[in-house]
C-alpha cells in the first residue's frame, strides 16, 4: 500500500467502485449457484470450528465478569439477563466479524490473489467472463449467508457457555438464569445482530476480493494482499459495528 | 476468417514510466505476425492492451471496426470472444482438470450439450497432442503441456484472432519446433489472425508473415518478414542476429559512440554477407496432412521459387 495520501484515496475509491460493481452485478443472470454453494461450504468449513471454540471462552468471560459483579450487588437473579444481553448484542457480532474476516476473508483473498498472479483472472477476462460476476458475487453472497449463520452459532454457544460457567462453576441457580433471560434482551437485539453479521460478511468478502484481485508482484504480493485485507477489514468492521450499534439504539426502544 | 487489428498512436505508461509510445501498426487479417523485442520492452503489456486488459494513455486499437480502448465493460466482453489468448504459463485454472479447463469457455458461453462439448474438447486436445491427460490437474503436468493445454483452451471457441505470449519460453528446442509447426498448421486450418510475442529469433525467422520490433519505448519497425530480415536498421539487425554489437545493451541502450565503434569492429564482412538471399531463412510451411488454403499455396510457391533460385546461384 502506498503511503501517499492520494494513493490511499485511490485505493479506497477503487474499493468502493468494486463494491458498487458487486451490487450492480448481483442481479445478473445466470446466477452462479454452483460456485455459491461451493464457496458457502468452503467459508463455513474454515470458520465453524474456530467460531465455536472462540465463543465458549467469550461467553465464559462475560459470565465470570458479570457473576462476581452481580453477587456483590446482590442481583444474582439478573446474571442470566446481563449475560444474554452481552453475548447477543456485542459478543456475537464481534466474534463473527473476527472470524469471517480472519478465517473466511483471508481464504478468499489468498485464493483470488493466487489466481491473479497466475494470470488466471486475466485468462478469464479474455475468455469473456467477468470475474466480478463469476467469482466475487458468489463469494460475497456466500460470506453473507455464512456470517448470518455464524452469528446464530455464536449466540447459542456463547449463551450456553455463560450458562455453564454461571450455573456449574459459580453456583448460580438455573431457574433464575433462565427466568431472567428476557428481562433485558429482546428479539430486536437478535435481529440487529443478524443484520450486523450480514453487513460484516459483505464487507469482509468485498475487501478480501478487492485485495485478492489487485494482488501483484508474485507470491509475496499475495501474502501482502492477505495481510492488508485482514487489517483493512478489521478496521472497517469495528467502525461499522460502532455506527450500526449507535443507529440501533436510536431506532429500537430499549427495555429496562 | 480472421479479423484485422488496427493499432494507432498507442501509448502506455505506468505512473511516470513510459513503456512504449506512438505504436502504430496493422495486423493483416489471417496472417501470422511476430512481435519481437528485448526482455522488458513491454511486449506482454502490448498484448494485454490489445485485448483491453490494460488501458493505454493514448491511441486506439480497432478490432473488427470497434475501438477496444473505448468500449464499455459489457461490449468489451463481447469483443473478447473474438480472441483466443495463450498466456505465458498457460494460465490454466488450477482447481480444474485439463478437460474442465478446456471445456470451460464452451460451458460458459454456449448452450452445447455435454456430449457436443466432449467431442470438441477431445478434438482440440488431440490437435495439441494431449489426448489421455484429460483428468490431470495443471499442477501435475510439465510447463510444455500446460502451454499446449492453454492453447487448446484458447482454440475451443474458434477465435478469429489468436495471441501468443511467449509460446517458446521455458521449452526445449525440439518442443519449440513442434509448437512452431503447430502454429503454422493451425493458421492454415483456421485462417485466424495470429500475433506471437516472443524473443526467440529462430521462430521469428521461420514462422511469420510480418515482424515487428519493440525497443527503446517505441516500435522500431513493423513489416513483411523479408523486409525485416534484410533490413539495415542497426537495432533490427542486432536483434535478428542475436549479437552483442549494436545499440541494444545488457541493461539498457548504449551510447552512440560505443555503437559506432562496435559496428566498425564487426567489419564490412558482416554487412555484405546478409543482403544476398542467403540470410533469408526458409519459411515453415504447413505439414503434409494439412489442406492448404490459397494463401498458403501462394506462400509455398514463392518459397519453392526462392529456394530454386538459391540452388541455381550456388
Amino acid at each position: 500500500m502506498s503511503l501517499s495520501p492520494t494513493g490511499a484515496l485511490r485505493q479506497s475509491g477503487n474499493l468502493f467502485a468494486m463494491a458498487l460493481d458487486v451490487v450492480r452485478t448481483v442481479p445478473r443472470r445466470p446466477f452462479q449457484a454452483r460456485e455459491f454453494i461451493q464457496q458457502a461450504w468452503f467459508v463455513a468449513s474454515v470458520t465453524i470450528l474456530p467460531t465455536a471454540l472462540v465463543s465458549i471462552p467469550f461467553g465464559a468471560v462475560i459470565a465470570l465478569q458479570i457473576g462476581s459483579l452481580t453477587r456483590q450487588l446482590g442481583a444474582q437473579s439478573f446474571s442470566g439477563a446481563a449475560s444474554v444481553l452481552a453475548v447477543l448484542r456485542e459478543a456475537s457480532p464481534i466474534v463473527t466479524a473476527l472470524l469471517i474476516a480472519g478465517a473466511g476473508g483471508t481464504a478468499i483473498c489468498a485464493d483470488l490473489g493466487a489466481r491473479k498472479i497466475r494470470e488466471e483472472i486475466d485468462a478469464m477476462q479474455v475468455l469473456g467472463i467477468d470475474p466480478i460476476h463469476r467469482l466475487v458475487v458468489p463469494r460475497v453472497l456466500a460470506s453473507m449467508v455464512v456470517a448470518v449463520l455464524l452469528n446464530g452459532l455464536v449466540s447459542v454457544v456463547g449463551v450456553a457457555g455463560g450458562y455453564f460457567f454461571n450455573v456449574v462453576l459459580q453456583n448460580g441457580t438455573p431457574g433464575a438464569y433462565l427466568a431472567s433471560f428476557t428481562t433485558l434482551a429482546q428479539l430486536s437485539d437478535l435481529w440487529a445482530a443478524e443484520i450486523k453479521a450480514l453487513v460484516f460478511g459483505a464487507i469482509a468478502a468485498i475487501v478480501a476480493s478487492y485485495k485478492g484481485l489487485t494482488a501483484k508482484g508474485g507470491p509475496k504480493g499475495v501474502g501482502d494482499a492477505v495481510n492488508q485485507s485482514v487489517v483493512i477489514t478489521f478496521m472497517l468492521l469495528f467502525v461499522t459495528n460502532f455506527v450500526m450499534t449507535a443507529v440501533y439504539f436510536q431506532v429500537a426502544p430499549q427495555r429496562g | 476468417m480472421g479479423v484485422e487489428i488496427c493499432v494507432e498512436g498507442l501509448t502506455k505508461s505506468f505512473g511516470r514510466q513510459v513503456i512504449w509510445q506512438d505504436v502504430s501498426l496493422t495486423l493483416p487479417a489471417g496472417e501470422v505476425s511476430v512481435m519481437l523485442g528485448p526482455s522488458g520492452t513491454g511486449k506482454s503489456v502490448f498484448l494485454k492492451t490489445l485485448v483491453g486488459l490494460l488501458k493505454p494513455e493514448r491511441g486506439s486499437v480497432k478490432v473488427a471496426g470497434r475501438d477496444v480502448t473505448r468500449l464499455r465493460e459489457r461490449e468489451l466482453y463481447e469483443v473478447r470472444k473474438l480472441f483466443g489468448v495463450l498466456f505465458q504459463d498457460g494460465a490454466l485454472f488450477g482447481s480444474m482438470s485439463l478437460y474442465d479447463n478446456i471445456a470451460f469457455p464452451l460451458r460458459e458461453h454456449t448452450r452445447k450439450s455435454e456430449s457436443q462439448i466432449r467431442r470438441i474438447v477431445l478434438e482440440k486436445m488431440d490437435m495439441v497432442g494431449l489426448l489421455g491427460s484429460e483428468g490431470k490437474l495443471p499442477g501435475e503436468i510439465s510447463g510444455g503441456m500446460r502451454k499446449r493445454a492453454g492453447l487448446a483452451r484458447a482454440l475451443v471457441l474458434d477465435p478469429e484472432i489468436i495471441l501468443f505470449d511467449e509460446p517458446d519460453s521455458g521449452l526445449d528446442p525440439v518442443r519449440v519446433a513442434y509448437l512452431n509447426q503447430l502454429i503454422v498448421d493451425l493458421n492454415a486450418q483456421i485462417n485466424a489472425t495470429f500475433l506471437i510475442v516472443t524473443h526467440d529469433i529462430a521462430s521469428a525467422r521461420q514462422v511469420p508473415d510480418n515482424i515487428g520490433l519493440l525497443f527503446r519505448r517505441e516500435l522500431v519497425m513493423f513489416g513483411p518478414r523479408e523486409k525485416l530480415l534484410s533490413s539495415d536498421e542497426p537495432v533490427v539487425r542486432q536483434f535478428l542476429n542475436g549479437r552483442m554489437q549494436g545499440p541494444i545493451g545488457m541493461a539498457e541502450e548504449k551510447d552512440a559512440a560505443q555503437v559506432e565503434q562496435e559496428l566498425a569492429q564487426l567489419g564490412d564482412g558482416a554487412h555484405t554477407k546478409t543482403p544476398g538471399g542467403q540470410a533469408l531463412t526458409p519459411r515453415l510451411l504447413p505439414g503434409p496432412g494439412i489442406t492448404r488454403p490459397p494463401r498458403w499455396e501462394a506462400i509455398a510457391r514463392r518459397e519453392a521459387e526462392l529456394h530454386r533460385k538459391e540452388v541455381a546461384d550456388a
